[in-house]
């Protein structure tokens, strides 16, 4: 009897080894961890429950029935995150590369499904070459089988993706299905065709890193997230980033003790937008301000910084927020600002996380650039995602508010459910010179009576006070009680009940 | 008693001047430019005026502006402050001529002691003792060696027209002195065209030392002892304290006796400091009488317990000193700090901007401890361009040397500033600077101990061991509440550990915490143990902590996975982990940062307006490399060495954040 029970143990030992220890070492050799160890950094201290470790290919071609290890190259099972469920796969690139083979696709499948079921997250640890080459079409069809389950999964439990190692090819889309992909800087790449063939093709010659490094897609093609230093530190992020989200559409978003008044008063903000209407501000510094203990888990931050998005915490509970930030294009839409604050507003809306949003926008970018790269659909999907949500929506003004992007910034009329106005706010078609322009063309020429209409345009519009008369800010607040009347609104929001009319599903312009 | 004054100045010191005034029950009235409608002394006096625009010169030291503010609002009398009208004799007329009373001293006084060679005349008049020298004409070598043996060794001989060290010899013995003579003569002659010679004597080991005076109209002066200001970087005063750890009552008493007869001599009455320069022997020697009030007179205020701006509020209103020499008693010891926004890391370079947060330790009056901090910012306000970069001035007193020393250092400890660069790591350095502690001191005490500019401090084992055991328990309470987020599995919850490893400075702490209802226990590997209690949770910013009884305050800031820990000049990164998760962390490639040493980095955030190069063009050193604007300033960056230009990354229109690269070089 003792025999057979340390036969397990030894089955264990030798699945746990993945590839052997001198691949093992190759592995931290590139300042990578294996699958199994970033688990252990991922999930809570003993919490790790696996599934299919005695998992192996059925593959008999090219003499691989040669060599079968357990667990076929991916680690795969469900865990705690402080204390909160998570199912987790971490491809292993210990043994065949982490390549994908039909039975490494079926251990995935089986982790997803069991997420729907049971309502709770799904992180993908990717480290892989590809696709198993020896399988063939085998391992296309358990990428499209990966696929499937993530479109599924898609706006019912939340998914993060990691990449940390290559990711190239068929690999790349079932990450970029997911909620958030984040990458490790210089041990990391994703692309749909590497340099090789990119040169083949159209001669150009590029690095792996150039082409699909963390910088190239936290910064230029804004398909990934957030890029972290090493294995450890993008480990302890994914965790903080599960704090702020829902286990599932079904759940609200979680609510953890906290350590800040909710009343707290920052007399700092009063000089926050400075004199000049054209001197930026630092837009972080009221999000760090209104949030709990400062804590702001910010989402694409070097990517379209003149929008910023991310998650804080007030009184506890999760709220996404979106920002102009006046330090970069003025803090203006534009396509880049556009999409990314648009699919960050969806996901919030998917999971029932209230959005706050604060507003200092000059407009749409203007330019050949913009309307050629269609401008009006990609600002469309903003107004579209902020029109559709249903979450809590409170909004509020700092400064600049005009024109088309006023709307589009959660304002009342698209059903917002507070929206505040700090005395600086001014809310108008456009800015008084530009407006004065237009309305006393005729007075061109004549320096003196263009000021005097614009001081007159000014003391008319540059305020909250016209959009307050009309009930389109339901209130101006003090700057430095900006956290207290957030957090009230909030408050009074818990119970919000909105339904959009039934539909298949909508058909926002992509 | 006058009923409203107006101060001629701007922030602390306006601030200073009006609480004495407000304490008083005299009215205020704050003057202001442009850059300063919010700021902290026109929302703390009764009365503002608007001066004119933002630049000194067109505003506060405009006299026709300050005559007009002060004829709108009635004010019987102004305060100038220091710097500003403050030493202006024309100033001081036009106020007589207005019957306006000036609180300072009369215009004959500030006009004498104006003048480098007048002051020195009436010094030397006076019997004060200032520097000795031969100012003629020097023949020869023979005569330059009489002279210097007059003198007394050492003596320095200088070009008259010299400048930057340029023929200028240091003579200890008859030899030197003749061949110094010559060369000085020779250098003297190439470099100005002009080698006229003097010689002086040679002041070793200086120390800067300078007398508290106090005169009234009607012929009586004081001394209210000495401040010591030997802690300077490039001539600006940076830490200052009271008394001097290196006078003795002899020499304080003949000191402050000079001083008292110079001010006599010139007709003082007010406040005014005579500046003295003190050598190894505790020769002293005049340098100059600064006819105003001192930017770090609380130091005197705190050990002699007389408010220095009523006294001189009470002279001008005509008032005898209400006090005499034997009055004044020396009680305990202060030192002041000054805060400046400058860099320390940057080579000091000014720094401006909002204060996004601005916190600075609680004042304390109690028996043994004084915290005071004079400033004229506040939380949210701005550090301007226009005018010093002087923050703030922080001032402690106790009983010795040794426990103001440490109440400074908390009182460092706790002071959050954050949006600017500023020196508060620096002057922590300063307090924990052995040198500095043992009182041996002099002016060049900045540039001998920190020769290549200031990179920070290494902390001992033993203060790192203290905030290890610190960062544990912050870090146990931290993950104990991440455990009681909502929608965890019911009966399979975290359990947050009790053994950690602390990570710091490249040091590894394991330690055992074990919790209390009033702290914890932290217990290293050899054995030691820590007791650790504190106020900190989750998100605060400052930690006050007491580990083993003993005060630790630290500024916490978060990065990925730990703490930003700040305290005692260190800025240092702090992980909390299992060993688990030390051991794994440990497989990281320690990633160095990029070399810069072949980029041309911009070194405050601004706007490219003009790229000088091109790719492929070699250049000089000092050759101008491209414009950036920042706060409407231009700032030409040039190449420091030679070498080729290999890459440009930004062009005019681009607006760049610090350490951005510009440009790369082969």
């Amino acid at each position: 009897m003792k025999d057979i029970l340390q036969e397990l143990d030894n089955r264990r030992d030798v699945a746990r080894k993945g590839g052997g220890d001198k691949r093992i070492e190759a592995q931290h050799g590139k300042g990578k961890l294996t699958a199994r160890e970033r688990i252990e950094l991922l999930l809570d201290e003993g919490s790790f429950e696996e599934f299919d470790m005695f998992k192996t290919h059925r593959c008999t071609d090219f003499g691989m029935e040669q060599q079968k290890p357990y667990g076929d190259g991916v680690v795969t099972g469900w865990g705690t995150i402080n204390g909160r469920m998570v199912y987790v796969f971490s491809q292993d690139f210990t043994v065949f590369g982490g390549s994908l083979s039909e039975t490494h696709a079926e251990k995935i499948c089986k982790v997803m499904d069991m997420a729907v079921q049971n309502g709770a997250p799904v992180i993908g640890l990717n480290d892989s070459g590809g696709a198993r080459i020896q399988e063939g079409v085998a391992s296309l069809a358990g990428y499209a089988d990966v696929f499937q389950r993530n479109i599924m999964a898609s706006g019912v439990v939340p998914q993060i993706s990691v990449i940390m190692g290559p990711c190239a090819g068929g690999a790349v889309y079932s990450p970029a299905m997911t909620d958030f992909i984040f990458m490790v800087k210089d041990t990391s790449y994703m692309f749909v065709t590497g340099p090789d063939v990119v040169k083949t093709v159209t001669n150009e010659v590029v690095t792996a890193e150039e082409l699909g490094g963390a910088s190239t897609h936290t910064k230029k093609s804004s398909v990934a997230d957030g890029a972290f230093e090493n294995d450890v530190e993008a480990m302890a992020e994914v965790r903080r980033l599960v704090d702020f989200l829902p286990l599932n559409n079904r759940e609200k978003p979680p609510v953890r003790p906290f350590f800040d008044a909710p009343d707290r008063l920052d007399e700092s903000l009063d000089t926050l937008v400075p004199d000049n209407p054209n001197t930026p501000y630092d837009m972080h510094e009221l999000i760090l301000k209104v949030a709990d203990e400062g804590d702001f888990y910010e989402i694409q931050a070097d990517f379209a910084k003149n929008i910023v998005t991310g998650f804080i915490r007030i009184e506890g509970q999760s709220v996404g927020v979106v920002a102009n930030q006046p330090m970069v294009l003025a803090g203006c839409l534009d396509i880049d600002s556009s999409r990314k604050a648009a699919r960050f507003v969806r996901f919030c809306d998917a999971f029932e996380i209230p959005i706050l949003t604060f507003v200092d926008v000059p407009g749409f970018l203007p330019g050949t650039s913009q309307e050629y790269g269609g401008v009006i659909k990609h600002g469309a999907k903003l107004l579209f995602a902020y029109g559709e949500a249903t979450v809590p929506k409170v909004t509020v003004i700092t400064r600049k508010a005009y024109g088309g992007a006023y709307d589009v910034m959660a304002s009342k009329h698209l059903r917002g459910d507070f929206n505040y106005a700090w005395p600086t706010a001014e809310i108008a078609v456009m800015g008084a010179k530009g407006a004065t322009e237009i309305i006393h063309r005729a007075d061109l020429g004549d320096p003196d009576k263009i000021a005097a209409h614009t001081k007159n345009y000014e003391d008319r519009f540059a305020n909250p006070f016209v959009a307050a008369e009309r009930g389109f800010i339901d209130e101006v607040i003090m700057p430095h009680s900006t956290r207290k009347r957030v957090a009230r609104a909030f408050a009074s929001l818990r119970n919000k009940k909105l339904q959009n009319p039934w539909k298949k599903h909508d058909n926002i312009p992509l | 008693m006058f009923k409203k004054i107006l101060i001629a100045n701007r922030g602390e010191i306006a601030c200073r001047v009006i609480k004495t005034a407000r304490k008083m029950g005299i009215a205020t009235v704050a003057i202001y430019s442009d850059a300063d409608r919010n700021a902290l002394h026109v929302q703390m006096a009764d009365e503002a005026v608007h001066i004119g625009p933002p630049p000194a010169n067109q505003s506060y030291i405009v006299i026709g502006n300050v005559m007009r503010a002060i004829k709108e609002t009635g004010a019987e009398a102004v305060h100038p402050g220091y710097g500003f009208l403050s030493e202006n004799s024309k100033f001081a007329e036009a106020l007589e001529e207005a019957g306006v009373a000036f609180i300072g001293p009369p215009k004959g006084a500030i006009e004498a002691m104006g003048d480098k060679i007048t002051s020195k005349k009436i010094a030397q008049d006076a019997k004060v003792s200032t520097v000795p020298g031969y100012m003629g004409l020097i023949e020869d070598a023979d005569e330059a060696v009489k002279i210097s043996n007059e003198i007394g060794y050492p003596v320095m001989i200088k070009a008259s027209a010299g400048g930057g060290g340029k023929g200028m010899r240091i003579a200890w013995n008859d030899e030197e002195a003749r061949e110094g003579f010559q060369s000085s003569k020779n250098e003297a002659a190439s470099s100005f065209g002009d080698d006229r010679i003097f010689i002086e004597k040679f002041v070793t080991q200086p120390r800067h030392i300078e007398i508290q005076v106090l005169c009234d109209n009607h012929g009586n002066g004081i001394y209210l002892g000495e401040r010591e200001c030997s802690i300077q970087r490039r001539n600006q005063k940076v830490v200052e304290e009271a008394p001097s750890p290196f006078l003795d009552e002899a020499t304080r008493k003949a000191m402050g006796e000079q001083a008292v007869a110079l001010a006599k001599a010139v007709g003082y009455s007010s406040a005014g400091t005579v500046e003295f320069i003190v050598d190894g022997q505790k020769n002293f020697y005049f340098l100059e009488m600064n006819t105003r009030l001192q930017v770090e007179h609380p130091v005197t205020e705190l050990i002699t317990g007389v408010d220095l701006v009523e006294q001189m509020i009470r002279v001008a209103d005509g008032e005898k000193l209400a006090l005499a020499q034997k009055d004044v008693k020396l009680n305990g010891w202060a030192i002041e700090n000054r805060l400046y926004a400058e860099d320390p890391y940057r080579g000091f370079l000014p720094s401006i901007g909002r204060l996004t947060q601005y916190n600075p330790p609680e004042e304390v009056v109690e028996p043994g401890h004084i915290v005071r901090n004079d400033t004229g910012v506040y939380d949210g306000g701005e550090i301007s361009m226009y005018y010093d970069p002087m923050i703030a001035k922080l001032c402690t007193w106790a009983p010795s040397r040794e426990e103001a020393i440490e109440h400074m250092r908390n009182a460092l400890d706790a002071f959050e500033i954050e949006g600017i660069g500023h020196n508060l790591p620096f002057l922590s350095a300063v307090m924990d600077h052995p040198r500095f502690i043992s009182g041996d001191i002099t002016t060049a005490f900045i540039a001998e101990e920190y020769p290549d500019g200031f990179a920070g401090v290494e902390l001992p084992e033993s203060t790192l061991r203290r905030i290890a055991a610190a960062c544990a328990a912050m870090h146990r309470v931290a993950e104990i509440r991440r455990t009681r987020v909502s929608g965890r599995m019911d009966n399979h919850e975290r359990r947050v550990g009790s053994d950690w490893v602390v990570s710091l400075q490249g040091e590894s702490f394991p330690v055992t915490i074990a919790a209390d209802h009033d702290g914890s226990t932290v217990t290293f590997e050899d054995g030691t143990r820590h007791r650790v209690t504190g106020d900190w949770t989750p998100g605060k910013s400052l930690a006050d902590m007491v580990v083993d009884g003993e005060p630790l305050v630290l500024k916490v800031g978060k990065i990925s996975g730990g703490f930003r820990i700040r305290s005692r000049g260190a800025d240092l990164k702090v992980h909390v982990r299992t060993s688990r998760q030390t051991e794994l962390a440990a497989l990281m490639p320690e990633k160095l940062p990029p070399d810069t040493s072949k980029m041309l980095l911009c070194p405050m955030p601004g706007l490219i307006v003009k790229v000088d190069v091109e790719v492929g063009q070699e250049v000089q050193e000092g050759q101008a490399l491209c414009t950036v604007e920042a706060m409407k300033m231009e700032n030409i960056l040039r190449a420091e060495k030679k070498a080729i230009v290999s890459k440009i990354n930004a062009g005019p229109g681009d607006s760049l954040a610090v350490d951005d690269v510009i440009m790369e070089f082969e």
